[in-house]
């Protein structure tokens, strides 16, 4: 069954309220759409310039009112949808992935452990450009990695594109809007952009599934998506284990192991 | 009818000379890393050819990110006040579009509404905008629809249309004249054609709309476009007519400083009050606010909209919440 028919045959059955997938949009690209009735779903598209992770829609509270949804789910959905769950902040009965192969059959993948297994099969996360970056990025001094971010973030205008288009954003009151205290400063001058995405790195460090929207995302072109990339592989090589990747994930940086390899911590 | 001359392209680089020998910057489109920025050039070789738009907009040079406007430092029995001098440096814009070059009234009926903002002012004062029409456009352009058009004059000091081996030049206004005197010697007498200028059809009636969208502010079709809308900032800073700010105290016990910082209606943090109220409480209010301000607001107390078509908040938006297309939908709100 095709994407189109499965949408159709699941708004008609009531079994979901929308089924969250792509459609065609300004100038040849793909963006996010919510099918909410039968007749919408001849809309949905789904190939390879579909790119962005739909998982950061299933928590907004715009989206949860609607009820049960479906999502057309690319491999950086799923991880982030597991990871969601890791975090407890969605139930497997919240949501229905559906994975989409080649040949454009929908497979519905009703539960965390289908989802691990379907990953399984998947490629690991990070592209051969942005391992090349980060290779980069990684042989560069200090000193030269401190004047490649300071340049970056010097374009930063703080519209937050990145945190908003993260599934694992999904804090309904982020520290960035916190004002009492006012934590971060909120005007886009080098310290507050600097402490935003310092902050918003350390966040996301063995939680950022590594999709790349937030790079994305950025309308003036800053390759964020490096920085919560970067801590990514440092969570990874450190303690074994990658976000995203099952359902039952302790968080690497608030768990406490009586066998941790550290003697600091005992 | 302005005046119209000819400028070939040594005649535009040696006016680019003429205008650093009067102290002047100018700011123009380059090719940077593959993107397309506003960048301080000196000569005509520097600037971008064949974009169609900046990322960011041309504002952030009257209208900054971020700007101080007072600082101030506390002892016992005593507070002393500083008020921030505006940075306002003699600047030529060059090579915007007709879109962003109208922009600048959308931020001037602001800064000038009632108060007359003494920052916004001493810039504009100070800036001078040679425009180029468009010969090119791209799928998220709608200046037409918007009263604007490929070649319009309006925002522009001096506005250029490619022609054969340079550019025709119209001078608009007494900045605009002020430039060509600089060096009257390189304005030749209008001889060649000017390149015919990108076709951009009108896509919706902006009265019309303008006009029934009082009926439409509960339509559900608000909150249904802004499901796929993602809350960030994106549209509104990469927008030429966007002028919301927010202002900032960074301050300790003994000093401070106050400033004054981009906002966006589309942040919830926007209208949320004091009280934890908060009046537009889901994104479909706030989208809904952003058309309002532009088609509804802008018209009915300054006598124009708040929208020139440029179509950067499409190109910037992350999922593409293109305003042409939804402000189309607005006119015929059918949906299947």
């Amino acid at each position: 069954m095709d994407l189109i028919e499965k949408a159709e045959q699941l708004l008609q059955s009531g079994d979901v309220k929308a089924v969250l997938g792509f459609e065609a949009g300004t100038g040849g690209t793909r963006r996010p759409a919510f099918a909410r009735r039968p007749g919408q779903a001849r809309r949905l598209v789904f190939d390879d310039a579909c790119v962005q992770n739909l998982a950061s829609y299933v928590t907004r509270k715009e989206t949860r009112r609607l009820g049960k949804v479906a999502v057309a789910a690319r491999p950086g959905a799923l991880r982030a949808l597991l990871q969601l769950m890791a975090e407890r902040q969605i139930q497997e009965q919240d949501v229905l992935p559906l994975a989409v192969d080649a040949a454009g059959q929908v497979a519905e993948l009703p539960t965390a452990q289908a989802i691990e297994e379907h990953l399984a099969l998947e490629p690991g996360p990070v592209s051969a450009r942005d391992r090349e970056l980060l290779d980069r990025l990684g042989k560069l001094s200090r000193a030269e990695r401190w004047a490649f971010w300071q340049g970056e973030l010097g374009r930063c205008v703080k519209c937050y594109a990145c945190r908003n288009s993260c599934p694992m954003c999904y804090c309904e009151h982020c520290t960035m809007d916190c004002n009492r205290p006012q934590w971060v400063p909120v005007p886009s001058h080098a310290l507050g952009n600097l402490e935003y995405h310092m902050v918003r790195a350390m966040h996301l460090a063995g939680r950022c599934v590594q999709c790349g929207d937030c790079g994305r995302a950025c309308p003036v072109g800053i390759p964020i998506h490096l920085l919560t990339f970067n801590a990514e592989e440092t969570v990874h090589a450190q303690f074994g284990q990658r976000a995203g990747a099952s359902a039952k994930l302790d968080y690497a940086l608030s768990t406490f192991r009586p066998d941790d390899k550290e003697t600091f911590i005992r | 009818m302005a005046d119209q001359f000819q400028l070939s392209s040594a005649s535009l680089d040696a006016l680019f000379t003429a205008l650093q020998g009067d102290g002047r910057r100018i700011l123009a489109p380059t090719d940077r890393d593959g993107r397309t920025e506003l960048n301080p050039v000196q000569t005509l070789g520097q600037v971008a050819r064949d974009y169609v738009q900046t990322a960011l907009s041309a504002k952030e040079t009257v209208f900054p990110k971020v700007e101080q406007l007072l600082s101030y430092s506390m002892a016992p029995g005593q507070v002393e006040l500083v008020d921030a001098e505006p940075r306002a440096l003699p600047t030529v814009l060059f090579g915007i579009r007709p879109c962003e070059a109208g922009g600048f009234a959308a931020l001037d009926a602001v800064f000038n509404w009632d108060t007359r903002d003494r920052f916004f002012n001493a810039r504009m004062e100070q800036l001078a905008i040679i425009g180029v029409a468009c010969t090119r456009k791209d799928d998220a352009c709608f200046c037409t629809s918007v009263g604007g058009g490929p070649g319009s004059t309006r925002g522009s000091d001096i506005l250029l249309t490619p022609a054969a081996g340079g550019f025709l030049a119209q001078v608009l206004t007494d900045k605009g004249r002020a430039i060509q005197a600089l060096a009257p010697e390189l304005f030749a007498p209008a001889a060649g054609l000017a390149a015919p200028l990108a076709e951009v059809p009108a896509a919706f009636d902006h009265a019309a709309l303008t006009a029934r969208l009082p009926e439409l502010f509960d339509s559900p079709i608000w909150d249904d476009q802004a499901l796929r809308c993602l809350g960030c900032g994106a549209c509104a800073f990469v927008c030429p007519a966007c002028v919301c700010f927010d202002i900032q105290e960074e301050a300790d016990k003994k000093a401070g400083r106050r400033l004054r910082a981009w906002d966006s209606c589309g942040f919830a943090m926007f209208t949320l009050h004091a009280s934890g109220h908060n009046p537009r409480p889901a994104q479909g209010a706030r989208w809904r606010q952003r058309v309002y301000h532009k088609f509804a607001t802008y018209p009915d107390r300054y006598g124009m909209l708040g929208c020139v078509g440029c179509g950067k908040c499409t190109r910037a938006c992350p999922v593409d919440m293109n305003l042409q297309e939804h402000l189309t939908q607005a006119m015929a709100p059918v949906e299947s």
